[in-house]
Parts: structure tokens; sequence; C-alpha cells
């Protein structure tokens, strides 16, 4: 059944290692990018709050597709822009990653807000009556606290990511999902085999992150 | 009725320069409450003023307008001198000088003991490591609570957390310090602890205004009583004096009340 794999024709592993690469680089970016969002946000400065709000809710109500699309058609082919990638297949990674990030960002933000309001008000008075400011309050007293209790939302979030790479094969990145695509027309006689392989490998990335994360959220919970 | 243990020149007017606290004309509403009404109050330098009243007679709002926690509408007032300025970085400034003691402790959570009280020091004092952890410790060994230092504040006691809060607004070497109800959230065997650490800065001169309930501690540690009822300062007086001749109806009220039975 799963005969097809032996002729050396597929790199399997290869193409996960992608998605991983891809998965990991855009949880990073997005966790920078959603931090940022949701400290303007929240934030005393009504410019920022309003660029936050507008940014977030125009960019999660936009179906993926677009974004990563967009990410290729308007960024690459239209301005040029190509993050320093050589071929298309790197130009079509990178943009992935900014793609992913930009549009991943939103819903950490949103994950990162809903862990901020676990965090009492006076805890933020504290930090304000010992003089910090609003940066300080932010970085030291309410993020560390939040982070932690939004750590189950966020492990949501990444796994929803790590799904959401197989997008980026839109625009020949050549991640699992671009691979799949490929074999489904090669082996069309073994298509239950060629899903079930591609089903199989998203599990193995996914299980281990929600059962690592909600361990942690368990393991660093601030207790009250 | 126990004497006063703490009694420091009130019987001089406090000079000009010595006032450290002056409120004038302060004026706040929450809607349509008029929750201050023309306060005029000023707190000498060394001074322990004890402000009491009913439940909703502003006095909470009126200790967290000294700090700017509380915006006011209208009127003035300044610290040292000095207006409290919009928020920013000189208002940062001004509250690293005014320790604040908080009813719920405030501790924060994610962090130990030591580190509550070394935050302060050095992200807004900018002192070194070991000089704020030296500090911390010492302030810590002062409210009796050293052993705890590396625990976190939810393994403590609510006496225990409150000790930590008052040291954690010392080791900002304060020019004051606002106690808002810091006994009212405690077990009642938990209360004298607490009472004990603030009783000990008052000896030692700390400016400090004080809003509670505890009239033991207003008879034994204030130099002056500000009783406030519907946002107004009704009677100021001397403990001995408030408690023993209130002049106003309100006061009069307030004490029956809450002490005779």
């Amino acid at each position: 059944m799963f005969d097809f794999l032996d002729s050396g024709q597929y790199d399997l592993l290869g193409a996960f290692w992608v998605t991983a690469q891809l998965a990991l680089y855009s949880a990073i970016g997005s966790l920078v990018w959603g931090t940022a969002l949701v400290a303007m946000r929240v934030s005393p400065v009504p410019l920022m709050r309003a660029f936050g709000t507008t940014y977030v809710n125009l960019v999660r109500n936009t179906p993926l597709t677009v974004v990563i699309l967009a990410c290729s058609f308007v960024l690459d082919q239209t301005l040029a822009v190509t993050l320093g990638g050589k071929d298309f297949e790197e130009v079509g990674f990178r943009l992935a990653i900014l793609g992913l990030s930009a549009y991943t960002g939103t819903f950490v933000c949103e994950a990162l807000r809903s862990g901020i309001n676990t965090v009492p008000a006076g805890q933020a008075e504290a930090a304000r009556a010992l003089g910090m400011n609003f940066t300080q309050v932010l970085t030291q007293v309410i993020l560390p606290q939040a982070f932690r209790a939004a750590i189950t939302p966020l492990a949501n979030v990444l796994i929803a990511l790590t799904k959401n790479t197989t997008v980026a094969a839109a625009i020949s990145a050549a991640e699992a999902a671009f691979l799949m695509k490929e074999m489904i027309e090669n082996e069309a006689d073994a298509l239950f085999a060629v899903f079930g392989i591609f089903a199989f490998g998203f599990i193995l990335l996914t299980l281990p992150t929600g059962l690592v994360l909600g361990w942690a959220a368990k393991r660093l919970a601030v207790k009250r | 009725m126990s004497g006063v243990a703490v009694s420091k020149n009130h019987e001089d007017a406090p000079r000009a320069q010595d006032d450290l606290v002056v409120l004038s004309g302060v004026n706040k509403h929450f809607g349509a409450l008029h929750v201050l009404q023309d306060i005029d109050l000023t707190i000498g330098r060394g001074e322990v003023v004890v402000v009491i009243g009913p439940s909703g007679s502003g006095k909470s709002t009126l200790c967290r307008t000294i700090n700017r926690l509380e915006t006011i509408d209208a009127g003035t007032i300044t610290i040292d001198g000095k207006p409290l300025p919009a928020e920013g970085r000189e208002l940062a400034r001004l509250r690293s000088d005014v320790g604040m003691v908080f009813q719920s402790f405030n501790l924060f959570a994610h962090k130990t003991v030591l580190e509550n009280v070394m935050l302060g020091q050095i992200k807004v004092r900018g002192t070194a490591k070991a000089e704020a952890e030296a500090k911390a410790r010492t302030l810590l060994e002062r409210v009796g609570v050293a052993a705890q230092a590396d625990k976190y504040p939810a393994q403590l006691s609510g006496g225990q957390q409150q000790r930590v809060a008052i040291a954690r607004a010392l080791a900002m070497g304060p020019k004051v310090m606002l106690f808002d109800e810091p006994t009212s959230a405690l077990d009642p065997e938990m209360i004298n602890e607490v009472l004990e650490v603030m009783q000990q800065l008052a000896r030692e001169g700390m400016t400090m205004v004080v809003v509670t309930h505890e009239m033991g501690f207003a008879r034994s540690a204030a130099d002056r009583v500000v009783f406030m009822a519907d946002g107004r300062i009704v009677e100021q007086a001397t403990p001995e004096e408030f408690f023993n001749n209130p002049r106003s109806d309100r006061a009069k009220d307030f004490l029956s009340k809450i002490l005779h039975h």
C-alpha cells in the first residue's frame, strides 16, 4: 500500500521539515507581532489603540489564502519584495512566513488580551504607584502574568498555525501540502494512503504541541 | 481608653514649609455622584493623619487622589510644594516618592516576596541588584517576614502579604505613605501584626495618611483624625478631642454606631 514511498521520488521528511520550519518561524513572528499589537491595543495613546483595533479586525477577518496570495502577487510580483529569497521556492517560503505572521499575530493578540483580562486591576495600580511607566507596568507586571494565563489559547493558535502552513503551498513553498498535491496527481491509486500519511504527519506535529503546552499551562499558572 | 502613644507637636500649628501634602478645593464626581466636595486638607511633614468615616464617604477616593490613581475634576493637590503633574514621566517620578498600601495587598503574583520588594528599586530607582536585595532583606526583616523571602505571595497569609506590601512601598524611600484600608481585608487575628508595623512607622516619624476603620489605631497613633461623610470633611481634631467630644452630629452618630454595641 505504501510501496510508492520506496521509489525515493518523494522527500516526505524534507517536506515536513519545511512545514515545521514554516510553523516555527511564523510562530516566533506572530508571537512578536501579536505582543506588539496587544501593547498597542491597551496603550494610553488613542492613535495606537485605533491602529491595533483596526489591524486586528481587518486581518483576522480576511481569509488566510487571500493574505498569502496577496503576499505573493502584490509584494513579490508587483512590488518586487522578495525578502532576499533567491529562487521561486525560497521567496515563497519567506513571504509565507511574513503572511502567516501578519495573520496569526491577530489571534495571538486577542489570546493575550484575554490573558490580560485575568490580571486584577490592582496589579497595574500597585506597579503604577511604585512609579513605573506604561512600558514597565506592561513588561514587568501585566504581560508576564497574561502570557501564563494565555498558554492554553496560545496553544490553540499554534496548532491552527501549524495546519495553516498548508496554505503556503499556494505560493510554491515546498512544504507538506505542496508535496501532497504532487502525490495525489502521481499516485491516484493510493489516495487513502496519501491522505493518511499527511494527516498522520500533522498529528505528529501538533499533538505534542498541545500536550506540552497543556502541561506548561498548569505548571506556570500564576497562583492568586 | 489607651493614651496617645504617639503625639507629635500638634499643639503648634505646622508651618507652611512643613506642609508636605496640600489639597485645596478638591472636587471629584463619579458620574452623578459628587464623591469629593471642596476638600481642603493639609498634611504636615511627619504627621500621621487618620481618615475615618462611613462607607461611601469618599475617604478611599481621597487617599487615591493623592498619588493620582484617581484624577480630580477641580482643585489642586501639591506634594512637597509641587503640584501633581499630568500622566507621564513626571507623575511616575512623583509616585515613586509616595508609598501606597492597598486594601487587597496587590503584591505581584508572579514574583517572589523578595522580588516584589526589589522590583521598584531596580526598575524605577535604577538601584544595583545586590544593593536592592540587601535593602529588601533588611526591610523584610523589619516587618517580620524575612523567613518568607523566597515564597510567592499566594503562599503567605493576608497579614504577611500586607506587611510585604508595606516593605515594598518603603523600599522606594517614600516621603509619605498612603494606607487605603490596609486591614479591611484581613482576618481579625492578623490585623494587629499589620497595625504594629504601622505603629512602628509612625513612631519613626513617617508621614502617613491612613484610611481605616481601626479606631484603636486612630486613638494611639494618629496626630489628627479627619472625619469624612458624604464626600466632605466634616470634622478634624486630635484623637482625644474627636473621640471624647465630637462636635458634629454626623460624627456623634457615626461614633455611637461603632463604639457602643
